[in-house]
């Protein structure tokens, strides 16, 4: 791949974003929606893939509506999908602090928050849906935080000027994926929706230029196995482990994405990865995933390093003015707040300079010494106490005590299928939702918003839509697609890459070649990125791609339940993601958001947009193996929001 | 450190297992329970042999996936006995150099083991498919603050809500019974007044499917609440079986 080489496409992306008034188009469109007779419903095929918050939600909502839904995932049960561990909380723009919210706030704030990349009639609509979802989670019986009226509480999350944010303790994503769960097995049992656990999604089928299936493979017995149907609903969660170490699961993968894109769905933006400020650092090589503390802790905690680069005294040890308490210094009105890519670079940078602390001087404290003082330990432990509880299972030490140890971790990635307004991909027919798609968060998501826009999509987008686009296609009842060539081929193709992989015998593990891959991304691809890194990482990725081919060993037999087989298709996938991740890095010459480019900084280090030559959505299109993929440019329009220069000073 | 390990290894669900024994050196203590096994499961790799299957996911303590018997116990113990966590949570300096440890998979009729460490938990699911929920379908909610709901209710229903499914509590009990889990959803749902209509169809129902599932019977043993790493507690149990009663009166017959 040669950024020289980029065939520009202009103004051939049709986002089919309605005409009107933005505070319309939602309603309006629902209306213009063809509708299906709902006795007719059943006839129609839905397969959804990912069982998380956006495709659990679908699932649901579908089956509910009476479309004949199959929907697979890759855990042994759909409630373990990885929006389990979110912690926070879901933004709403209730208003119920009366604190001046709107959904005109909310909407305004995530286009703002988001560095002015995203589109903004999609923001919008996922502000308006914002309320129905604390509606529906309510009712299907979410225990959400309440105040002692009864009322719901909210807080402020993530540097917000008001308190839109809705969680149940430290487990707001678990308790949220739990009620998407329960409707979902609602519907299991009353036939609507058949399940598929320990089933991975390894290709798309796509005839006569619609996505009408995928080809699976069962992950107990090997079997590979295609499943028909009349849309094609992806919903598989974010790309962050191409990266090796980040708080995503174990399992989380780019596969069915990935797949699609080389079936021919466009894939935007994908350089838009967000690093976290607040996990812990890694202890050792035999790191394996970093764990996030929660953001809110920042609420409560400052965050400091020792003035003197290399000071190595126990924390208790320093005095107070030899403390640099960088973000108060150097943002005094946001402070500990500021949003996360800010915070993020910031330790970077404190850490380069030598005054990283713990034993392999990696971290930042988050101290609580002073909120302890002033709250008591006892308040501190009513808000913090679980995630207390887990740095100390983690670490061994106790942050009552002594100041906890943060890093920055990739945590979420912005980037991700090309949809249009419908969430409807490049492909008709493949609709892509949650994480997976690109659509609201810009260059920089909000803390609390992943949640929103996950269930946004499978409750109250992606169902309509999807009906639309299937009124207008017509059910396929006779499963004429059964017979297209297209099937086998993609089976075949299927089988040929887990023979390959199998064959090769080489010398080193999956793991060995996903922990290279996950420096090279790191050091060049990583928080701050420049000409000549991502350049070398453009070189490095290949390299590690052609070792790996020749090199990796897979042990066992396809035709079983095989760990290292399924980890081993997932990394040869991180490692053509990673590629194209750091081309549209490097293309993209400006920094926006959780993108920041080292020659494109204001004066005071900050990021520095370049409207005039990148306000685009960037989505590139495959044209084969190791070639360059071509861009075709979305241009991004901005009606309702004026476009400033972040500022946090 | 280094350490003496015992696995089970069993090829298939149909094949017969056995304990076979691996010695690891250079574990870190700051490694967790689970990168201790990565580790082995490397040099196996590199050696040439199959590495042991084993479940996780999140590896934070929230998905619910890992699932190990450590020397006898249901995800093990850490040193002190302060906390119980989930496997992925435990790390190697609770454990000492030159240690044997014994690592197994979740033991139940129920639970039949896939591979290595590997069982299969879907009969949990079909608990949930038997009454699980709320019948509230997209769309036809009220306003979320319609409805107050004191704090303290909302509380035990999140109390109850934490379970993360994993199984402990039925590996733990010596009649691999399934209460412990089938009583944290139904606290969660039936202490709220949303959950409130369905709430002794809803017993009857979840009740009769762990049966089916050959799940074993509660004998007040109190084993699963000891390894339950979330504290779901067995005044549950109890509310469980107070609302069953309540249910028999009113005559209520299971629809599954
Ligand atoms: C530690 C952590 C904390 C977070 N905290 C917050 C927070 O407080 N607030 C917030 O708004 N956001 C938070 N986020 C982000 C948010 O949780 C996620 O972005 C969101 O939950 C993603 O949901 P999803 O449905 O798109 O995907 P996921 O929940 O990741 O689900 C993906 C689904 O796809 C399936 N799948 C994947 N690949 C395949 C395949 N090849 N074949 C078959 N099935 C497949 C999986 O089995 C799974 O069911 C957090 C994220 C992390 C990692
Ligand atoms: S791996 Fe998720 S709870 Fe242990």
């Amino acid at each position: 791949m040669n950024v020289d080489d980029i065939k520009v496409f202009e103004g051939d992306l049709d986002s089919a974003v309605p005409e009107g008034p933005i505070q319309q188009i939602w309603d309006d469109h629902r209306f213009n929606m063809k509708l299906v007779n709902p006795s007719n419903r059943r006839k129609y095929k839905v397969i959804v893939v990912g069982s998380g918050l956006a495709g659990g939600s679908a699932a649901a909502s579908l089956g509910e509506m009476g479309y004949n839904v199959h929907c697979f995932f890759y855990q042994d049960s759909a409630r373990r999908a990885h929006s389990v561990a979110a912690q926070g909380g879901i933004n709403a723009a209730k208003n119920y602090r009366n604190d001046g919210d709107s959904i005109f706030r909310l909407f305004y704030d995530t286009v703002k928050g988001g560095d002015y990349r995203s589109r903004e009639a999609n923001v919008y609509r996922l502000a308006q849906v914002s309320n129905n979802i604390i509606d529906q989670c309510v009712a299907q019986g979410v225990p959400f935080a309440r105040e002692y009226g009864g009322m719901l509480d909210n807080r402020s999350f993530g540097g917000a000027q008001v308190s839109r944010t809705f969680y149940a303790r430290g487990q707001t994503g678990q308790q949220l994926l739990l009620g998407a769960y329960q409707a979902l097995q609602r519907q299991a049992h009353a036939g609507t929706v058949t399940l598929y656990p320990r089933t991975e999604m390894l290709d798309l089928i796509v005839i006569d230029g619609r996505a009408r299936g995928i080809v699976t493979r069962n992950m107990i017995t090997g079997q590979i196995k295609s499943y028909l149907g009349d849309a094609v609903v992806l919903a598989t969660g974010g790309y962050g482990n191409t990266y090796f170490l980040s708080t995503n699961a174990k399992g989380c993968n780019a596969s069915a994405a990935w797949r699609a894109y080389k079936r021919g769905a466009y894939f935007a933006n994908p350089c838009y990865v967000q690093i976290h400020p607040t996990c812990i650092p890694p202890s050792g090589e035999h790191q394996s995933k970093l764990t996030l503390m929660s953001e809110s802790l920042r609420n409560d905690g400052r965050i400091w390093v020792p003035r003197q680069p290399g000071d190595r005294r126990p924390a208790a040890q320093i005095p107070e003015e030899e403390r640099y308490y960088y973000l108060e210094e150097k943002y005094p009105s946001f402070g500990n707040l500021v949003p996360r890519d800010v915070a993020s670079r910031n330790a970077k940078a404190v850490v380069d300079a030598g005054h990283g602390v713990g034993e392999l001087q990696n971290g930042v404290y988050l101290d609580f010494s002073e909120a302890i003082g002033r709250l008591g330990k006892q308040v501190i432990k009513d808000r913090y106490g679980n995630l207390f509880d887990m740095y100390t299972s983690i670490t061994g030490e106790d942050p009552y005590e002594v100041p906890m140890r943060i890093y920055p971790a990739v945590h979420y990635t912005m980037g991700g299928l090309w949809v249009d307004y419908n969430l409807q991909s490049s492909i008709p027919g493949l609709f892509v939702l949650g994480e997976a798609n690109f659509s609201d968060h810009g260059a920089n998501r909000l803390g609390a918003s992943a949640l929103m826009q996950g269930l946004a999509d499978g409750y109250f987008v992606a169902p309509y839509t999807v009906g639309n686009y299937l009124a207008r296609v017509g059910a396929d009842t006779g499963d004429s697609a059964a017979s297209a060539p297209e099937v086998a081929q993609a089976e075949a193709a299927v089988q040929e890459k887990i023979d390959k992989l199998m064959s090769i015998n080489g010398k080193h593990s999956v793991t060995h070649f996903h922990r290279e891959l996950g420096k090279v991304m790191w050091n060049g691809v990583g928080m701050a990125r420049n000409d000549a890194g991502l350049r070398e990482a453009l070189q490095r990725i290949p390299e590690i791609r052609a070792e790996f081919w020749e090199n990796v060993r897979v042990p066992g037999s396809a035709a079983d339940l095989n760990q290292s087989l399924e980890m081993a298709g997932r990394v040869a996938d991180f490692l053509e993601l990673g590629e194209l991740l750091a081309l549209d890095a490097l293309h993209r010459t400006e920094s926006c958001g959780g993108h920041f480019r080292e020659e494109s900084q204001t004066e005071e280090g900050e990021a520095k947009r370049d409207d005039e030559n990148f306000s685009y959505v960037a989505a590139w299109e495959y044209t084969g193996d190791g070639s360059t993929p071509n861009l075709h440019k979305e241009p991004l329009k901005f009606e309702y929001v004026k476009l400033t220069q972040r500022s946090y000073k | 450190m280094k350490l003496n390990l015992k696995i089970w290894r069993q090829p298939s669900q149909q094949a017969q297992g056995q304990l076979v024994d691996y010695q690891l050196d250079n574990v870190s203590e700051d490694s967790s329970f689970l990168e201790m096994l990565d580790l082995l499961n490397e040099q196996l790799i590199e050696n040439g042999d199959e590495p042991v299957a084993f479940d996780h996911d999140c590896r934070e303590g929230i998905c619910g996936m890992c699932s190990l018997v450590i020397n006898g116990v249901a995800h093990g113990q850490d040193r002190e006995k302060i906390k119980q966590v989930t496997v992925c949570q435990l790390h190697m300096r609770n454990f000492s150099d030159g240690e044997t440890i014994v690592i197994e998979p979740w033991r139940s009729a129920a639970f039949p083991v896939l591979k290595d460490l590997i069982v299969n938990r879907t009969a949990f699911d079909r608990i949930i498919q038997a009454g699980g929920y709320i019948s509230v379908s997209t769309g036809s909610a009220a306003d979320a603050n319609a409805l107050p709901i004191p704090k303290k209710k909302a509380d035990v229903s999140m109390d109850a809500a934490a379970c993360i499914g994993c199984g402990a509590c039925v590996a733990a009990c010596p009649n691999g019974s399934a209460m412990l889990f089938t009583s944290a959803k139904i606290t969660h749902l039936g202490v709220l007044p949303q959950g409130e209509t369905e709430r002794y169809q809803r017993v009857v129902n979840m009740v009769a499917q762990m049966d089916k599932e050959g799940f074993g019977g509660c004998t007040n043993m109190g084993e699963c609440e000891a390894v339950c790493p979330k504290e779901i507690s067995l005044d549950f149990i109890a509310r469980m079986n107070r609302d069953l009663i309540s249910a028999a009166f009113r005559g209520i017959s299971p629809t599954v």
